[in-house]
């Protein structure tokens, strides 16, 4: 074992040893090594966090034609440095009437919930910080952290266009962890395990995207609007909302809530790949160094979180009803029945070779999108003849 | 539960960093309140009225359909990691818990309640 097959061990074991030779207990060593350790990971997410605003700038340039940030430093790289020197020298005020301690609770609860998600999620097949046995669950229970800021920066803020915002962002994150619940037992099914490590160990053959083409496009529309990106950026609307939830935030309190989004969002893209597309497997290669796999999964989180920009930069907002409607009955009827046939080919399937295994899930979840396409057309086109034909009698009526 | 330290550790350093983000905002900007700037922001106009406005029951009621499904989840994830080892009649018995969880959503909406009105 050295430094370039285990770094997080071998540093951990060194530090360790420095401190009780320094004549520390040996607890209070081991805790102040993984603080150490969680210091320095959480400090790597801010950097990349930091790298994240330029990146979602350029990248929206890209899309709407433009060039994006290119004056400071080479490429613009050195614009989110001084946007967050204008973030931290800007007055920061406080509504009145605001409910202060809320208020001031609010951003730090936005940034804490996206840190703790990384408690859990594997780096590499040596680094990762705590191998949770109910990892899973413990996605949902951190995401569930995250409604809560924006409920309490809606409701203490003292503001109409605020607590609108936070009304419709709670609804529809509530709404959509239906659906994501759903997808995220789907790995559960296939690898035996809540745990995120295991869930990855499993895809050594095939990722879970080939078993469950279709889990993974759910999960991936699931985990849009628990962001509250467009389409699904009712919170947010800039046309009627102005700024939604976090209208009345200015300074590094804002600044904590556009750096969460950011960070949320790449975390999603990365546990997207943690889930359907390997981690941070790659036909082989994570086993050649640790800091190869970093990069493998660095790389898969960032092209989850280019899909997510994609969609948001290519798709309008939709309407609230409109939203809660397609969530409650388009999809999480679709998902449960995907979730019940995924389930009983799983039984079916048991003993049958690998190959036939893989081939009936996609079968079984290519037939499941057709039928719900299908009647999903069929319906609307019942809904399209109701409305032409109330026109047509309007028409003769004239 | 050793693990669960690291957890610990992560919500206190994950506190930290925003909290000393927000207090360095504190410390460097500029602190000169006056009534019109500490005004709630309404489009430009001064408020009208309250601002905690009444809210549409809708809410609720999808509210209380997520919750029927929120709980379900609880006994659906021990399930789901069992049921490579359980065989055909654990998934049936899962089935047949999903579809009566699905009927009670389609119970709702017969009844209109997945309607925005």
């Amino acid at each position: 074992m050295n430094f370039w097959t285990d770094p997080l061990k071998v540093a951990a074991d060194w530090l360790q040893g420095v401190f009780t030779s320094w004549g520390m207990n040996e607890v209070f060593a081991h805790v102040l090594v993984a603080f150490l350790g969680v210091l320095l990971l959480i400090t790597i997410l801010m950097v990349i966090d930091i790298f994240l605003v330029w990146i979602e700038r350029k990248v929206v340039a890209r899309f709407q034609d433009r060039i994006g940030p290119n004056r400071l430093g080479p490429f613009g790289l050195i614009q989110p440095f001084a946007d967050i020197i204008k973030l931290i020298i800007k007055e920061d005020t406080t509504p009145a009437g605001a409910d202060k301690v809320v208020y001031n609770l609010a951003p730090i609860l936005s940034m804490m919930s996206v840190l703790i998600i990384w408690s859990v999620v594997p780096i590499a097949p040596v680094i990762l910080s705590v191998n949770l046995n109910v990892g899973v669950l413990f996605l949902i229970a951190a995401g569930a952290i995250g409604t809560l800021s924006i409920i309490m920066a809606g409701w203490s803020s003292n503001n109409k266009f605020a607590l609108i915002g936070a009304f419709r962002q709670v609804a529809m994150m509530v709404a959509f962890e239906v659906p994501m619940l759903a997808m995220l037992l789907i790995p559960t099914i296939f690898a035996g395990s809540m745990n995120m490590n295991d869930i990855i160990q499993a895809q050594g053959g095939l990722w879970y995207f080939v078993l469950s083409p279709l889990g993974a496009l759910i999960f991936l529309v699931a985990i849009i609007a628990e962001l509250g990106r467009a389409p699904f950026d009712l919170s947010e609307g800039e046309s009627e909302l102005v700024a939604g939830f976090n209208i009345e935030y200015s300074g590094m309190k804002f600044g904590m809530f556009y750096a969460g989004e950011l960070l949320h969002a790449m975390t999603f893209g990365g546990i997207w790949g943690i889930l359907f597309f390997g981690g941070y497997r790659f036909f082989g290669l994570e086993q050649v160094s640790p800091f190869l796999a970093i990069a493998i999964f660095l790389f898969k989180a960032l092209l989850g979180y280019w899909v997510i920009m994609w969609v948001k930069y290519t798709m309008m907002r939709i309407r609230i009803d409109q939203m809660l409607v397609f969530n409650w009955v388009f999809l999480t009827p679709l998902s449960f029945a995907l979730l019940m046939v995924t389930a009983l080919m799983n039984a079916l399937l048991q003993g049958a070779p690998v190959w036939l295994y893989a081939a009936g899930m996609f079968l079984s979840n290519v037939v499941v999108a057709w039928i719900a396409l299908e009647v999903a057309r069929s319906v609307s086109r019942k809904e399209r003849q109701k409305v032409e034909g109330v026109a047509q009698v309007a028409e003769a009526h004239h | 539960m050793n693990e669960w330290l690291y957890v610990l550790l992560f919500m206190i350093v994950g506190a930290l960093i925003p909290v000393g983000a927000i207090l360095g905002g504190f410390l460097l900007g500029p602190k000169k309140p006056n009534p019109l700037k500490q005004s709630t922001y309404e489009c430009g106009i001064e408020a009208v009225g309250e601002a905690w406005v009444q809210f549409k029951a809708q809410y609720y009621i999808f509210a209380l359909v997520f919750l029927v499904f929120d709980v379900e989840a609880v006994f659906l994830f021990p399930w789901a990691v069992k049921l490579g080892a359980l065989g055909l009649y654990a998934a049936l018995e899962g089935v047949l818990f999903i579809a009566i969880l699905v009927v009670g959503l389609l119970y709702a909406w017969r009844k209109g309640m997945l309607e925005w009105a």
